[in-house]
C-alpha cells in the first residue's frame, strides 16, 4: 500500500510526455530581463545602472531585508535598460534588461561539472552561503530558503523532507533533475541536513516516476539517515502539508508551519541549487524548465538562464503551435496564464504549458447541485461551495470562522465541480477580504 | 500571432457535468426498470413514459414561462425525477393521475423553490405523497406480477407490507402471516406486489454498485439507512417475534431499498459532510422502523425521507467535515 494523504485530492490526467527527455542546455538568448522581485518578501534593492558591464553570477540587486533574496545576473554583458517589464505575476515590475555578451563568470565561481561530495562547512556557514546565493523555493512558492533554515527559538527540527513529488500534470523538471543529478542532490540533502542539524531526511516521490525512485533509492542506501518513499499519485501530494501527512502522518496545525511539528520541507530543485551554492559558489542563475503541451512539436526539459524570454523556450520546443489558446507559467492546476510570450523565466518557473484554444475556456456555470464533490476533493477539509456562497454575499466574518485562510488554492474544487462553478475565484476574493480584516484588527 | 487567454487557475477540468451524473443515475436504474417491465408489462411502460415526458415538459414550461430563465430541462434531472416517481407508483393508475404527480414533483417541489439545487424536499417523493393522500384507493391497490398486457384492468392485491400490517392488526402472529407471503428469494427477485421500483431488491443493488463504481454517490447514506433498519428491526423482532417481522422482511419489502439507494441519496436534499450523511441515514432508518412498527401507515420510508430532508439544512450548518490540522482548544 503506497503512502498518501487521507483528506481530499483529485487525480487529473498526468500527461508527463516530457518525462524521458534529457535536460538540454538552452542556448543564451540575445537579451535577458531579470526582475528584482522573484521571491516572497521585500523586493531586492537595485545595485546596477544603465550601461554597467556585468559578469555571470554577479549580484545586480541586494536583498531588501531578512525575508528577501539577492538577485544575480544570469549572463555577462551590458545593462540595456532598467524599467518596469511584465513578469509572470501578471503585473509590470522593476527589472534589469541585459544585452548578452559572451559568458564570462564572476570570479570565485566553480563552473566545472565535477561532483564535489565532501564539505566542511558549519550550519551557520551553510545558511549564510545559501542566503548570499539567492536560493528560494523552486517548487514555485519562491520562499527565501535561508529563512526556512533559520529555525526560530523554541522550535527544533527533527526531519528534512525532500519534496520530489511534482504532482502537477505535465511538469517533469524535478523528474529529469533526479535522473541526471541524483548524486549532486544527495550531497545537497546532506548539506541541508547539516544546516538544519537533523539526522533524518525523507525523499517523497510520486509513483509515476519509477526510474527516479529507483535511482534515488540506490544512492540513499549508502547514506546514513536518508530514506526514499514512493507515494500514491494523487494531486496535491506535493503540497507541503499533504506531503508531511503522507510521510510522517503528522498534520501541520491550521495557521501553523511545518517547523511547529519538527519538519522542514524543501523542493528537490532547491536542494540541487543549494549544492551548487555551497560546493561551487554558484548563485541561483538557472533552472530546469519543462516546456510542454499537447500540440508542441518537441516537449522538452531545458536548463534555462533566469531572465530568458519564454518565447526562446517555446521556439526551442518547436515553436508556438497554431492552435494555442493559453500559455501557462507552471502547471494546469496552480499555474498562471501569461499575457505574452516575451515575459521572462524567473526563479519560480518550473514549467511552461501551452494549451490549445479548445481547452482554454471555462464551461458554462450551472447552479450548485450540493453534490459535495468539492468537499470530497478539498485536501484541507473545507467546504468550497459554502466559501463561494459566503464570498458572494460578502460575509467576511463567517468566512474567517469557516477557515478560508487554510485554503492553499490548489484548484481541486473548481476542477471537480460538475456545474463548473468558479469556486476558487470566489475563494480567492474571500481570502483577500479576510486578509484585510486581519490586518485591520492588528492595527 | 495567437491571442492568449488569461484566466485564473485551474486551467483544466475533470469533465464531470450535471448530465453525466443525472444520466448516470438513470443508467443505474435500468436494471430495476427492466425487472419492473418484466413483472408488470405494459402498465409499467405507460406510466414510466408518461411520468418522464411530463416531468421534462413541465420543467421546460415552468422555467421558460414562470421563472423566465433559460430552460435546463434536458440536463437529466427532470427525467430522473420522472423515472423515480414512476417507480413509486402502482402500475395501474390512470395517465392523468401520473401527470398530476409530475406537475407536483416538478412544479411545486422543485421549481417554486428556485429549481435544481434549491429545493428542500425530494421532488419525486413529494409528488408521490401528494397522490397517496389525494387518491388513497388508487394508490394502495397494486397489480399482481405477470399480467403483461393488462394496464388499468389488472387484477390487484395488497403488498406484503400492507398485508403484514393488516394481519398483525387482526392479531395474527408474524409466523402465521409469513406462511402466506412470497418466499424471501421471491421477494429478493421481485416476485411480489408492489409499486414498480419497490419490487426487485437485487436489481436496485446492481444499480447501487454501478453508482459506487462511477463515484456518483458514496456508500454512507444507503449503508447507514439499511444498517439502522436492520439493527432496530432485529431488536424488535428478538423482543417480540410474534408482533414484529424479521429484519430480512423489512429490508426486502416496501420502498426501503429504492428509498435508501436512490431517493435519500439525492444530492440536493441530503447532507454534504460524511458525518452528516450518517446522521441523516440513521434518522431515516429509525423513523421508517417507527412508522412501520407503531404508526398508522404500513410504509414509512417516504415520510422518513421527507422528514430528514427537512433536517438537512440544519445538519449542513452544524456538522462540518473533518478539517486538516484541526487545532483542539483545551
Amino acid at each position: 500500500m503506497l503512502k498518501t494523504f487521507s483528506l481530499g485530492g483529485v487525480h487529473p490526467k498526468e500527461n508527463k510526455i516530457s518525462a524521458h527527455k534529457k535536460i538540454e542546455v538552452l542556448p543564451l538568448p540575445p537579451v535577458v530581463t531579470i526582475p528584482i522581485s522573484q521571491h516572497i518578501g521585500a523586493p531586492a534593492k537595485l545595485m546596477v545602472s544603465k550601461g554597467d558591464k556585468i559578469l555571470t553570477g554577479q549580484v545586480i540587486a541586494e536583498s531588501g531585508g531578512f525575508v528577501s533574496s539577492n538577485i544575480h545576473s544570469s549572463v555577462s554583458g551590458t545593462v540595456l535598460k532598467i524599467d518596469s517589464f511584465p513578469d509572470p505575476s501578471g503585473y509590470r515590475r522593476m527589472a534589469v534588461q541585459i544585452q548578452v555578451e559572451g559568458d564570462e563568470w564572476f570570479p570565485g565561481i566553480d563552473t566545472t561539472p565535477d561532483l564535489k561530495k565532501d564539505f566542511i562547512f558549519t550550519s551557520e556557514e551553510i545558511i549564510k552561503k545559501i542566503n548570499t546565493s539567492g536560493i528560494v523555493g523552486l517548487g514555485g512558492a519562491t520562499f527565501p530558503s535561508h529563512v526556512k533554515l533559520s529555525i526560530p527559538n523554541g522550535k527544533k527540527a527533527e526531519y528534512l523532507i525532500v519534496n520530489a513529488v511534482e504532482c502537477e500534470p505535465w511538469l517533469t523538471s524535478d523528474h529529469s533533475l533526479m535522473l541526471e543529478k541524483a548524486e549532486e542532490i544527495m550531497v545537497g540533502i546532506r548539506i541541508m541536513m547539516r544546516a538544519l542539524k537533523v539526522e533524518k531526511a525523507i525523499v517523497g516521490i510520486e509513483n509515476n516516476k519509477p526510474d527516479a525512485i529507483e535511482k534515488m533509492c540506490k544512492l540513499a542506501a549508502s547514506e546514513k539517515g536518508i530514506s526514499v518513499v514512493a507515494l500514491k499519485v494523487k494531486y496535491p501530494q506535493g503540497g507541503e502539508k499533504q506531503l508531511v501527512k503522507a510521510l510522517l502522518n503528522r498534520e501541520v496545525p491550521s495557521g501553523g508551519l511545518p517547523i511547529d511539528i519538527g519538519v522542514v520541507a524543501f523542493n528537490v530543485g532547491s536542494i540541487y541549487a543549494a549544492y551548487q551554492a555551497v560546493q561551487k559558489n554558484k548563485p541561483l542563475i538557472e533552472r530546469v524548465v519543462t516546456v510542454t503541451g499537447p500540440s508542441l512539436k518537441s516537449p522538452s526539459n531545458f536548463m534555462t538562464r533566469i531572465g530568458t524570454p519564454i518565447q526562446a523556450l517555446i521556439d526551442a520546443a518547436g515553436g508556438l503551435p497554431g492552435d494555442t489558446g493559453k500559455v501557462i507559467n507552471g502547471g494546469p492546476m496552480m499555474g498562471k496564464a501569461l499575457s505574452s510570450i516575451e515575459i521572462p523565466v524567473v526563479k519560480g518557473s518550473s514549467g511552461i504549458l501551452v494549451i490549445p484554444e479548445s481547452e482554454s475556456h471555462r464551461h458554462e456555470v450551472k447552479s450548485c447541485l450540493r453534490c459535495s464533490k468539492c468537499i470530497s476533493a478539498c485536501p484541507m477539509g473545507l467546504e468550497p461551495y459554502l466559501l463561494m456562497s459566503l464570498s458572494e454575499r460578502n460575509m467576511t466574518d463567517r468566512l474567517e470562522r469557516e477557515k478560508i485562510m487554510d485554503c492553499m488554492e490548489c484548484g481541486s474544487c473548481s476542477y471537480t465541480c460538475p456545474s463548473s462553478r468558479p469556486l476558487l475565484d470566489y475563494i480567492r476574493l474571500g481570502k483577500g477580504r479576510v486578509s484585510q480584516l486581519i490586518k485591520a484588527r492588528k492595527n | 500571432m495567437s491571442i492568449l487567454t488569461v484566466s485564473p487557475s485551474p486551467h483544466t477540468h475533470s469533465g464531470q457535468s450535471v448530465p453525466k451524473l443525472m444520466y448516470g443515475v438513470i443508467i443505474a436504474l435500468l436494471p430495476a426498470l427492466a425487472v419492473s417491465v418484466f413483472y408488470f408489462g405494459i402498465g409499467m411502460i405507460i406510466i414510466t413514459a408518461v411520468s418522464v415526458i411530463s416531468c421534462v415538459i413541465f420543467e421546460f414550461l415552468f422555467q421558460k414561462y414562470l421563472l423566465k430563465s433559460s430552460p435546463t430541462h434536458l440536463d437529466g434531472s427532470a427525467a430522473l425525477t420522472g423515472l423515480l416517481l414512476a417507480f413509486c407508483l402502482p402500475t395501474n393508475i390512470p395517465i392523468w393521475m401520473v401527470m398530476i404527480g409530475a406537475f407536483v414533483s416538478i412544479g411545486i417541489a422543485k421549481m417554486t423553490f428556485g429549481g435544481l439545487g434549491n429545493n428542500i424536499f425530494n421532488p419525486a417523493i413529494v409528488g408521490r405523497v401528494f397522490l397517496f393522500i389525494s387518491f388513497p384507493a388508487a394508490m394502495t391497490s397494486y397489480p399482481e406480477p405477470g399480467q403483461w398486457w393488462k394496464y388499468l384492468d389488472a387484477t390487484t392485491g395488497a403488498t406484503p407490507l400492507s398485508k403484514m400490517s393488516e394481519s398483525l392488526a387482526n392479531n395474527m402472529t408474524v409466523g402465521e402471516i409469513m406462511n402466506e407471503m412470497p418466499s424471501n428469494m421471491d421477494m429478493f427477485l421481485g416476485k411480489m406486489m408492489g409499486s414498480a421500483g419497490e419490487v426487485a431488491a437485487f436489481a436496485l443493488i446492481l444499480g447501487l454498485i454501478y453508482m459506487l463504481w462511477k463515484k456518483i454517490i458514496s456508500w454512507h447514506i444507503p449503508v447507514s439507512i439499511l444498517l439502522t433498519v436492520l439493527i432496530f428491526t432485529a431488536i424488535l423482532n428478538v423482543g417480540n417475534p410474534d408482533k414484529f417481522p424479521t429484519p430480512i422482511f423489512h429490508l426486502l419489502t416496501g420502498g426501503l431499498m429504492l428509498g435508501a439507494i436512490f431517493m435519500a441519496t439525492d444530492y440536493v436534499t441530503s447532507p454534504m459532510a460524511v458525518k452528516g450523511m450518517l446522521i441523516y441515514g440513521a434518522g431515516i432508518g429509525i423513523i421508517t422502523v417507527l412508522i412501520r412498527s407503531f404508526g398508522a401507515y404500513p410504509e414509512g420510508v417516504q415520510f422518513a425521507i421527507l422528514l430528514m430532508n427537512g433536517f438537512t439544512p440544519l445538519i449542513n450548518k452544524y456538522v462540518k467535515p473533518k478539517r486538516f490540522g484541526e487545532v483542539k482548544h483545551g
